[in-house]
Order: C-alpha cells, then structure tokens, then sequence
C-alpha cells in the first residue's frame, strides 16, 4: 500500500495555504513535516484526514483516487489532531473503549493500548482530571485500538514528557514495522528512522 | 448498527454523569405549567380546557434546553471529526444522538407529564390521549431540533438561534398534540390526530438525519 500525493493544493478559507505539493510514502514509510507556524502543516493532514476538501490535485490510496471511495479510504487511517476528543466526564478507560468499540476491537485493545501508552494506572480516573500530557496519551492510544494503516499525527510529541515522546517513537516504529506508515507534523525531534522530512512554506 | 449503539450508550452515559441537564429540563417544565394556576387562578373548569395546550408548550420549550449541546461538545473537543473518520455514517451518528436526546429530555418530559396534567385537573381519557401524543411528538421535537442543532454547531451562542430556527418547525407537533386531547374531551375521534403525529415521526426520522449531517459536514470543513 503507498499514498501518492500530486499538485495538492488546499484552500482553508480564502488562502491557498499551499499547491503543487507531491510526495510518495510507500508501506513501512514515516514522513516529518516541519515548517514555520502557518506553513500549512495541520492543513495538509486535514486534508489527507478528509476534513478539508482537496482543491486541485490528486491523493491516491494504492493507486487509487481517494475521492472515488472516502468511506474505504477513512477505514485505514487514525488522525490525531489538535482536538483530542477525551470526554473530561468519562474514565480513560471508557473513553478508550469507546473508540474500541466503533473499531469493533475488543477489550484487550483497550488494555494493551493502556498498558503502551503507560496510562494503565490511570485507568479508572476521570479524564477531567488528567494533566494535558496524560490527555495526550490518552489521545494517543486511539490510534493503536483500530487497525489503521496511515497515522496522521498532528504535533503528537506537544505536552509529552521524554519518556512519553520515546514511546510514541517506539509505537510509530512498531506500527511502521507492521507496514503502516506515518506523516507526523512536529517542532520537536522524534527518533525516528529513516524518515523522510517535508518541509512546507519555505517562502 | 453496533456503532449506532454505541454512541447512544455513551451518549447516556455522558448525560446520567451531568445528571444536572436532565433535572433541569424536567423542573423547568414542572415549573413552567405551575405558572399558569397561579397566572389564571385555580378554577377548574379553565384550567382543564387549557391543560393540553400548556403542557405541551412547556414541553416544546423544555425541549429547547439541551438541545444546543446536542453536538456542540463533541464538535468543541474534536470528537465529532473523529467519528466522521471512524464512526457510522454521520446520518446514523445524528439518529443516535437524537435518539440519545429523547431519551434523556423527552421520555423524562412524559413521566412528568401525568402529574403535570393531573394538577390542571385534565380528565383521564385526556390524559392517556396526552401521553399517546407525547410518546409520538417529543421523538420529532428531538429529531427537529437535531437539525437546528447541528447548523449552529459552529455558533458561539447558537441557543437563540436554535430556538428561532426550530420552534416555527415545533408548531405542527404542537397542533396535532394538543388537538388530539381536544378531539377526546370533545368526544370526536382522536385518529387522525395520533395518525398524523406518527407520519410526522416516520417522516422525521427518515429525512432530519440526512438535513443535520449535510449541516454537519458543513460546519466540520
């Protein structure tokens, strides 16, 4: 499986935030995007995510266009954004076994999920009283409960202690080992190897 | 289906933890229909032949009160882009979040409404047509609603305007609600009353899901 991207360009209001944009990512691929505030790198994976609609160019998922089937194409991939959708009223738990559930994963996805992201201790709290570092983790574990094929991880290492952000390296590298592959927008350095780095609105 | 279940439950969930939200509403409607004895005076006569109409405006209007937050949270802390990569079909995501609604502010509405109605001094063949209309009504009132909900999703202050959006579109519900008591203490038949209340439903929940995802999908682009 690869994703082909080529002359992308997204439009978030009346700004082309960028145009002409092609990159390949084969299976087991990682790819950094870096960039000034404002260079379009949340967009870009917005809309690789499908929540913003492509203006002119091409993505193509296996070699097919993604514009032919959304709802095939959304099935492979995880996208963590900004917004981590943690219910605060919820346990980590419950909050994490509803994303298992919609992605028909039992419970032990659940708690290997917890057990990676080491937030199994904080199982039964209420996420309202997590801090944005164990949020985040929370966040995190999402993608780890389907079976999604391309991660699209939005500032994933942002409130991350050290240790948290060498495990999200340790899960990408796992996940890339698999065959699935990875676009990370980031500021701060993740080991990963052998990645590639985009780098968006150099102008 | 299953995530249509899903999403009910937490739903549920979500709302038996606020717990507040749900008192809310039934007290407020308790207290709007209190009003009205002290408004008109406690005869009897007036306040049976105006039962039917004040339970169910205080019913629409109590309605009206969780109505705003129906996807405004889940679109603030970005779970409801996450359920459109991972969910159901948005139209499902809408028809369980409606249903999640009834649930929590309308079937509360209709355990309420017998002592409602009774302190009005609604006889009890009114009372059974009541509660028949209700049970077909308050479900459109939530589908209805879902649909000004989720155009003003985006809206920092979306309550008025869900209010002026939907309650011109509460008005048929209203009639044919308060009709069908009507027809029973007039004695005529309450049929076509209760009939069409049902075709309102079936219509509602066959085309409000599609409206309030089309206006979803707009608000979360």
């Amino acid at each position: 499986m690869t994703l082909a991207v080529e002359a992308l360009a997204c439009r978030r209001g009346e700004r082309l935030v960028f145009e002409g944009l092609a990159f390949e990512l084969p299976a087991g691929g990682a790819l950094l995007l870096t960039g000034p505030n404002g260079s379009g790198k949340s967009t870009l994976l917005r809309c690789l995510a499908t929540l913003l609609p492509v203006e002119a160019g091409q993505v193509r998922w296996a070699g097919v266009d993604i514009a032919a089937d959304l709802d095939a194409y959304r099935r492979h991939l995880a996208y963590i954004g900004h917004l981590d959708a943690v219910k605060p009223l919820l346990t980590v738990r419950e909050n994490l076994a509803f994303w298992a559930r919609l992605a028909a994963a039992g419970d032990d996805a659940v708690e290997a999920a917890l057990a990676a992201l080491q937030i199994a201790r904080l199982a039964e709290v209420p996420a309202a009283r997590l801090s944005a570092g164990q949020r985040k983790r929370v966040a995190l574990a999402r993608p780890l409960l389907g079976n999604a094929a391309l991660w699209l991880l939005d500032e994933p290492s942002v409130s991350l202690d050290a240790d948290g952000t060498d495990r999200l390296a340790g899960l990408i590298e796992a996940h890339r080992a698999e065959g699935g592959m990875a676009i990370i927008a980031t500021h701060l350095p993740l080991d990963l190897a052998a990645a590639e780095t985009l780098r968006l609105g150099a102008a | 289906m299953g995530g249509f279940w899903t999403i009910v439950a937490r739903d549920l969930l979500l709302a038996r933890r606020q717990g507040a939200a749900t008192l809310l509403v039934v007290v407020f409607f308790a207290m709007t229909v209190t009003l009205f004895p002290l408004g008109i005076g406690p005869e009897r006569v007036v306040l049976a032949r105006i039962a039917s109409g004040v339970v169910w405006v205080a019913a629409l209007l109590a309605t009206l009160i969780a109505l705003d937050r129906m996807f405004q949270a889940d679109h603030e802390d970005g779970t409801l882009e996450q359920l459109l990569l991972a969910g159901p079909a948005l139209e499902l995501v809408v028809l369980a979040k409606a249903l999640a609604h009834w649930l929590s502010s309308g079937l509360p509405l209709i355990l309420a409404a017998p002592v409602m109605a009774l302190s009005l001094h609604m006889d009890a063949r009114g009372l059974l047509v009541l509660l028949a209309a209700m049970g077909l009504g308050t479900p459109i009132l939530s589908l209805v609603g879902a649909i000004g909900a989720a155009l003003t999703v985006g809206l920092r202050r979306g309550g008025v305007l869900i209010t002026l959006l939907v309650l011109p579109l509460y008005l048929p519900v209203l009639i044919f609600g308060v009709g069908g008591t009507e027809a029973a203490i007039l004695d005529t038949s309450i049929r076509p009353h209760l009939l069409l209340l049902g075709a309102g439903l079936l219509g509602a929940i066959a085309l409000t899901p599609w409206a309030a995802a089309a206006a979803l999908r707009l608000a979360l682009e």
